[in-house]
């Protein structure tokens, strides 16, 4: 029992994470049926930049949790101009090109984001001070740490934030009509170039608190790390249903939990005949059983209503 | 192709010959043709530009020791080049082909092909025995030497290629004695045992798993994880349910590092064992405080204790930084294929590869020599603890003693004679008290071995 609870502890961070992630996803997809693959290098820049300044603070003497703000507070804006400029730069002047051309140049941007963070950090691994307390709790036999508390809780209050900003804002609104129909949001006076410019920039906003959790949940940062976990939250995206944010939350969770049960159990199960290694496969399996029975994802509807 | 500081005049020629040779001499499977050796010298000595191609992934998550790997060829070649050999009458330039593939067997193909359509001379590399592997083949069918200074999967010399080699222990001799050393050194009775389905982490893991069950240790539970993972935390869970006495992992640093910090995490106690992957100063870095009292094996003996190791060791620090892993071996590799060059007096393929296989060289990380497949002659394993966030030496097991050490090797034996019989005089001596008297006396014995195998050390280290 404890096992079990244990994995599912370990699904729920795993989970939130890559909701988060996802949610960068969808918010962009949703707006303007575009997949941004350079998300997942946002996050990493995202984490790279808040590891260099909590580095340089991790001696001031500072109380860990201030400094990892003060790292976020360095991130988020650098994200933000990042994702701005991604935008201005790479899918702004495609936007009446046919579907595949922002989907290449997506693409180039995640290999020269990535390659950049190469040559400014270079190629070996950055590892995450322990500024953080990382004090253990028991509950029913399973252990969680403080830090993976905060970032579920994180998680929850920052995909909060946006449900409220989207749902009950002027601007959450100028966004669900710019989803609805660009043409016609544009005729009712929104400015749509203003509203996408901040749809990346927000995404890139909450990327930059996913990188900060990741970095510091796995201790770990490299300027490969995007990569792979773009890729899960893009499926975790497409499993809630693409462009739906409460879509994005349910997949990501569903996924970390798939994963991590999965990894758990999938030797048992089959008797040692499928290893844990075979949790992505347990991952896409469950993917591909969703489209098939709901092509638009879980909580997708026709893509008439998104975001 | 680079001609500084050579006269203009000088250049022309060079290049010519060096067009001629490249394109006439190698990557060619007729009979060996003493191009280079028949080339006149003029009064300007002639250049002749010889091209080593390196590959290691240089992107992707083992950049860091591929870059390393690098620098570690790319310090050879330039010792080489300061040294101005010279080589069947010309002088000879040794230049660097890099090729990056990422780790990925499918890319390691294309590389190779890559070099051996550009005919390089010869091949140091790859990093990945999963990209070694594949790679060896085409380098085979072409006949270009390969040496690898860290491709440690048994496979790689048993496919029969006469190309094939590498300065490093395989994964068998890797395997057997960390599988006798978690057992008995450690005195774990179970263990659990992960890897991460690469060519090399699964071939180390499945040979520490016989060596383990061989030496009478239950394997709890083998579990599986990818090296691009960094969340470990399902198949620790699984793992802590089993309450194994020691962890293995086969991998690399990137991913050993995260999962020692997991283990803490999860509050799986454990001891951790991992091989010359994760025998990196990147693995205490990533891993924290959590490292703290784990073990590694790295083939060979400690640099430092090598002739001319700290020497090497001062010198790369001093021009690249930290050493990650693997650049010793490859400059060893560099330096095996120049000294097969400069025996067979040609830097053509197909001449100097029957040299290669007669290497007697002394490396940095090893006396190196072949055997018949192209392993290395009785690899010896060091094994590493994590302390005050260090990797510490902890002792050296298998493998006979470094070759041309015979003598020491010698004395070694007789002092364990002597050892021996100051065991059985000790023995006898004890009279009523015979057992507890022989069981000092064993360690008396024990002592005296231990004192021998420094005396072997110390020998070697001389030589």
């Amino acid at each position: 029992m404890d096992i079990l609870l244990q994995q599912i502890i370990n699904g729920l961070v795993l989970g939130s994470i890559y909701a988060l992630v996802a949610l960068g996803y969808t918010m962009v997809y949703g707006i303007m049926g575009l997949i941004n693959f350079a998300h997942g290098e946002v996050v990493m820049i995202g984490a790279l930049v808040a590891l260099a300044v909590i580095r340089l603070l991790a001696d001031s003497g500072l109380p860990g949790v201030v400094v990892a703000l003060v790292g976020l507070g360095a991130a988020a804006p650098v994200c933000m101009a990042v994702g701005f400029t991604i935008e201005r730069v790479a899918y702004r002047p495609l936007r009446r090109a046919p579907r595949l051309a922002p989907l290449i140049t997506a693409i180039g941007v995640s290999i020269v984001l990535q390659n950049l963070a190469m040559l400014i950090w270079g190629r070996n691994y950055h590892a995450f001070p322990p500024i953080l307390p990382t004090s253990q709790h028991e509950v029913f036999g399973a252990t969680i740490t403080s830090l993976q508390v905060a970032i579920v809780l994180i998680a929850a209050l920052m995909m909060g934030g946006l449900m409220l900003l989207v749902q009950r804002t002027r601007l959450g609104r100028a966004m669900r009509a710019t989803a609805e129909n660009p043409a016609i949001a544009q005729l009712m006076g929104v400015d749509i170039n203003r509203i996408i410019s901040l749809t990346f920039v927000i995404g890139s906003a909450l990327a930059a608190v996913a990188g900060l959790m990741v970095s510091a949940n796995y201790s770990i940062a490299h300027y490969y790390m995007g990569f792979i976990l773009g890729l899960k939250a893009f499926t975790a995206a497409v499993l809630g249903g693409i462009g739906k944010l409460g879509g994005a939350m349910l997949g990501g969770i569903l996924l970390g939990l798939i994963e991590s049960l999965g990894a758990g159990y999938i030797g048992d199960l089959t008797g040692g005949f499928l290893g844990s290694h075979y949790q992505d496969v347990f991952a896409f399996f469950v993917l591909i059983c969703v489209l098939v029975f709901r092509p638009s994802g879980l909580v997708g509807e026709k893509a008439a209503e998104r975001a | 192709m680079q001609f500084t500081r050579v006269p203009s005049t000088m250049l022309a020629v060079a290049a010519a010959l060096a067009a001629a040779f490249v394109t006439a001499g190698c990557g060619q499977k007729e009979e060996a043709k003493p191009q280079v050796a028949a080339v006149p010298v003029p009064a300007a000595a002639p250049e002749v530009t010889v091209r080593l191609g390196h590959v290691a992934p240089l992107t992707g998550p083992q950049a860091h020791l591929g870059k390393d790997n690098e620098n570690g060829a790319r310090m050879a070649v330039d010792e080489l080049n300061a040294r101005g050999l010279e080589i069947g009458g010309a002088k000879v330039r040794f230049e660097l082909l890099a090729e990056d593939d990422q780790a990925d067997p499918k890319q390691g193909t294309i590389v190779a092909q890559k070099l051996v359509d550009a005919k390089v001379n010869g091949v140091i590399g790859h990093l990945n025995s999963g990209t070694t592997i594949p790679a060896s083949k085409l380098y085979a069918d072409a006949g270009i030497p390969q040496i690898s200074g860290s491709a440690t999967n048994p496979k790689y010399t048993q496919q029969g290629f006469k190309t094939a080699f590498r300065v490093m222990a395989n994964d068998v001799q890797q395997g057997k004695i960390l599988g006798g050393f978690a057992v008995q050194q450690l005195a774990a009775k179970t263990v659990a045992i992960v890897d991460d389905r690469s060519a090399y982490g699964q071939g180390l893991a499945d040979e520490f798993e016989k060596a383990a069950v061989a030496a009478g240790a239950k394997v709890a539970t083998r579990e599986f994880t990818t090296d691009k993972a960094t969340d470990f935390a399902a198949i620790l869970t699984k793992i802590k349910s089993k309450k194994p006495d020691l962890v293995f992992y086969g991998g690399m640093d990137a991913q050993g590092g995260p999962m020692a910090k997991q283990m803490k995490t999860l509050g799986l106690k454990a001891k951790f064992l991992t091989g010359d992957g994760g025998c990196t100063p990147e693995f205490i870095k990533l891993g924290g405080d959590a490292t703290e009292g784990q073990y590694c094996s790295l083939p060979g003996v400690p640099l430092e204790k090598m002739p001319g190791g700290k020497d090497f060791g001062d010198k790369f620090t001093a021009k690249y930084g930290q050493i990650q892993l693997y650049a010793p071996y490859v400059y060893d590799a560099v330096m095996v294929a120049a000294d097969a060059m400069k025996r067979a007096n040609s830097v053509d393929p197909a001449v100097y590869l029957a040299e290669v296989g007669k290497t007697d060289y002394p490396g940095v990380t090893a006396r190196i020599q072949f055997d018949a497949l192209g392993d290395l002659k009785g690899g010896s394993i060091s094994l590493y603890r994590v302390k005050d966030g260090k990797w510490e030496y902890v002792e050296t097991l298998g493998g006979e003693p470094a070759a041309g050490a015979q003598e020491a090797v010698a004395e070694a034996k007789e002092a364990v004679k002597e050892a021996a019989k100051a065991t059985g005089e000790a023995a006898k001596a004890a009279g009523e008290a015979a057992k507890e008297m022989a069981r000092e006396g064993v360690k008396a014995g024990a002592d005296a071995v231990k004192n021998a195998a420094e005396a072997t050390k110390a020998a070697v280290e001389k030589k």
